[in-house]
């Protein structure tokens, strides 16, 4: 699926590391299987060429990880990033949460990620290989030989639905930059407002009844980039590793959505690393869905230094009581 | 050697349901098995592994320990602890029959955890055979035959029957009350999967992962290796690896306190977390290239010191599975143990 190639990444971050304009490299690296990359810094071109990888896998957004690395010493970090993970730096510019001179960013295009628990799900078990072309994915299996997917079966929901191809930060573009898109990332929102309140909660109390309390959701997340978490201080007298019962978990992620709401960018990684497939990019895209219709369009990460509608008072914002209204309609 | 037509199972499960709750992993019908307690017209999975490993049945995430109530000066101690009833686990993988030995090792040596003994004593394990391994399976690495199940009765499926084998008391008390159900057989049928099973475990990628270079005598010479800092350089610190797996076993024990009344309860906890493990002088790992060394140092060295060589590892494969950023022990071992060798 995706148009650009290893090499091509490979060279230019090799020759960004010989020029001295960066000396070290964020990226991709080659896992055991076709779909286990991990992300990796990279030191040299030696490495680089050995176990960089880029494909229909690497959708790790790295944003976050440039606020341990910018710590890590003067020096500038070479860092790849498609269009949605741009989002998300910007919106960490806009939080103050690294410095921007210690970070060359090279955009990249992405024709969209492919996520493996969809692919296991229509394959079955004894993933070998995934292979990918303009038509679609050919996964070899141990027990069922080679099986066809079309992009739909195999990429990533937030994929799918991907609300923009341009990159909104960059010092240097790979390829052509694409364009933000009309998408229905909605959709799935608007199902749920249709349901009635029963409906529902019986459908989040399905989905979060699963959750297992690993917190991976959170220590993913962009938004989430508290030094240290309420969840994780013993003094703050919340700090659970229980799930007691089901509606603790419900008020960890409500509480979390709420936490990050106006400063979510809609990446998508909460979703994709729970272990449980648990939907939580839903519950901020509505956040973000009320907070277009209440306050106007609004994309965080967009620009670095916007004021995100919740934390920007204006005479013309809607009156809560319209909200509280309009919200139980 | 007994068995039964797979048209028989439901008939099986109800007669032992009649007597005991029995759990069996589950299909939610999205790709993902859970255990659940069967009841009329609940199946089987044949998923090859439930997201979460069955060791909730004998430690708990979360449970309550005791209680205490205050009333002006006097403190009452209340102990809400209470003995288990008789339950069956039926369909346990081979790997996760393994981890319930993992897990004796630390509960049921002295001091014995009453909580996990009163549990383990009355759980009664129906294995189930695996026939179809998948490429992120290694419990061939620890020694663990897929095909041969241990459990107190050891199950395999085939296209048409289910094939009983008592290994313990227990399991011959479960036996006997299935008499009626079954038949006895030859084990010609398992043997021929044995058979089969043990030529797709050679095709596995991960099949010639060894354990070479680990072991109880292997702390100074990995404690200090320089690639532990780049094996956990992207790891996030949450705690999916340790939760998912079925041998991690770390706990908290906190209070929640109400003013006048405290429930004191344990929870799973994670060595991955930063406030792990918290005494008066901090945490012991400060930063998470100590905590992430921790958990594998765990279950390739520290564990089998203390436990004439077993590995804390059963090679199920959730953590592959489920990191968020695809790092493992596999990777681990590939990456130290090669070096050690």
């Amino acid at each position: 699926m995706q148009k650009i190639t290893r090499e091509t990444l490979v060279a230019k971050a090799s020759a960004l590391l010989a020029e001295g304009m960066v000396d070290r490299v964020l990226g991709w690296k080659k896992g055991e299987f076709a779909y286990d990359v991990t992300p990796n810094v990279f030191a040299d071109a030696a490495s680089l060429e050995k176990d960089f990888v880029y494909g229909d896998f690497c959708g790790a957004n790295f944003s976050k990880y440039l606020i341990a690395e910018t710590r890590k010493g003067e020096g500038k970090i070479l860092v790849f990033l498609k269009p949605c993970d741009t989002y998300s730096f910007n919106q960490l510019l806009t939080e103050h949460r690294f410095d921007r001179e210690k970070v060359y960013v090279v955009g990249i295009p992405c024709e969209g990620m492919a996520d493996i628990g969809k692919i296991k799900a229509e394959v079955g078990e004894g993933i070998l290989e995934v292979e990918s072309d303009a038509n679609g994915f050919t996964v070899k299996t141990l027990y069922k030989g080679d099986v066809k997917l079309t992009a739909e079966q195999a990429l990533g929901e937030r994929c799918l639905v991907c609300k923009s191809k341009k990159h909104v930060a960059y010092d240097e573009l790979i390829g052509e930059d694409g364009v933000v898109i009309d998408s229905a990332r909605f959709d799935e929102v608007e199902k749920l407002e249709k349901m009635s309140s029963d409906e529902r909660f019986a459908f989040w109390q399905n989905e979060l009844s699963r959750c297992i309390r690993c917190n991976a959701c959170r220590d993913v997340c962009p938004a989430c980039s508290c030094e240290k978490c309420v969840f994780n201080n013993p003094k703050s007298g919340v700090e659970n590793k229980a799930v007691a019962d089901s509606f603790e978990e419900k008020m960890f992620h409500i509480i979390r959505a709420f936490h990050v709401a106006g400063r979510c960018t809609d990446c998508g990684e909460c979703s994709r690393v729970c272990p449980q497939d648990i939907p939580l990019h839903l519950l901020n895209r509505k956040f973000i869905k009320d907070i277009n219709s209440f306050y106007g369009e609004y994309q965080a990460g967009e620009t670095v230094g916007s004021r995100a509608p919740l934390v920007n008072y204006t005479t013309e914002d809607i009156e809560p009581s319209e909200a509280v209204e309009r919200g139980n309609q | 050697m007994r068995k039964c037509s797979l048209t028989s199972l439901d008939a099986l499960l109800k007669k032992i349901a009649e007597q005991n709750a029995v759990y069996l992993p589950v299909d939610d019908g999205e790709g993902r098995a859970a255990y659940k307690q069967w009841e009329e017209g609940v199946k089987m999975s044949d998923a090859l592994n439930t997201v979460r490993s069955p060791k909730d049945f004998f430690f708990p995430q979360t449970e309550n320990l005791m209680e205490f109530k205050t009333e002006g000066k006097k403190i009452e101690i209340i102990d809400t602890r209470s003995e288990s009833e008789d339950f069956v686990i039926f369909g346990v993988r081979a790997c996760d029959v393994k981890s319930f030995e993992v897990l004796d090792n630390v509960f049921l040596k002295d001091p014995v955890d009453t909580y996990y003994a009163s549990r383990r004593e009355h759980g009664v394990i129906v294995s189930m055979a695996c026939t179809r391994p998948t490429e992120t399976c290694f419990c061939q690495t620890f020694g663990i035959d897929a095909a041969e199940p241990c459990g107190d009765i050891s199950a395999w499926k085939t296209e048409t029957d289910l094939y009983l084998e008592a290994k313990t008391e227990k399991g011959e008390k479960l036996m006997a009350l299935l008499e009626s159900l079954t038949e006895a057989c030859d084990s010609a049928a398992v043997e021929a999967q044995k058979k089969e099973t043990a030529e797709i475990m050679k095709k596995l990628p991960l099949a010639g992962l060894s354990t070479a270079g680990f072991g109880g005598d292997k702390t100074d010479e990995l404690f200090d290796a320089p690639e532990w800092k780049t094996l956990s350089q992207s790891c996030l610190g949450c705690g999916t690896c340790t939760f998912v797996c079925p041998t991690c076993q770390c706990y908290d024990i906190k209070d929640f306190n109400t003013g006048k009344e405290i429930i004191r309860f344990r929870c799973w906890d994670s060595c991955m977390y930063s406030e792990f493990t918290k005494m008066s002088a901090g945490q012991p790992r400060l930063s998470q290239v100590e905590r992430f060394r921790q958990r594998f140092m765990h279950k390739l060295v520290y564990y089998p010191t203390n436990n004439n060589g077993l590995y804390s590892c059963v090679g199920c494969g959730r953590c592959l599975a489920k990191c968020p950023i695809s790092m493992n022990i596999v990777k681990v071992m590939k990456t130290i143990g090669e070096k050690a060798e």
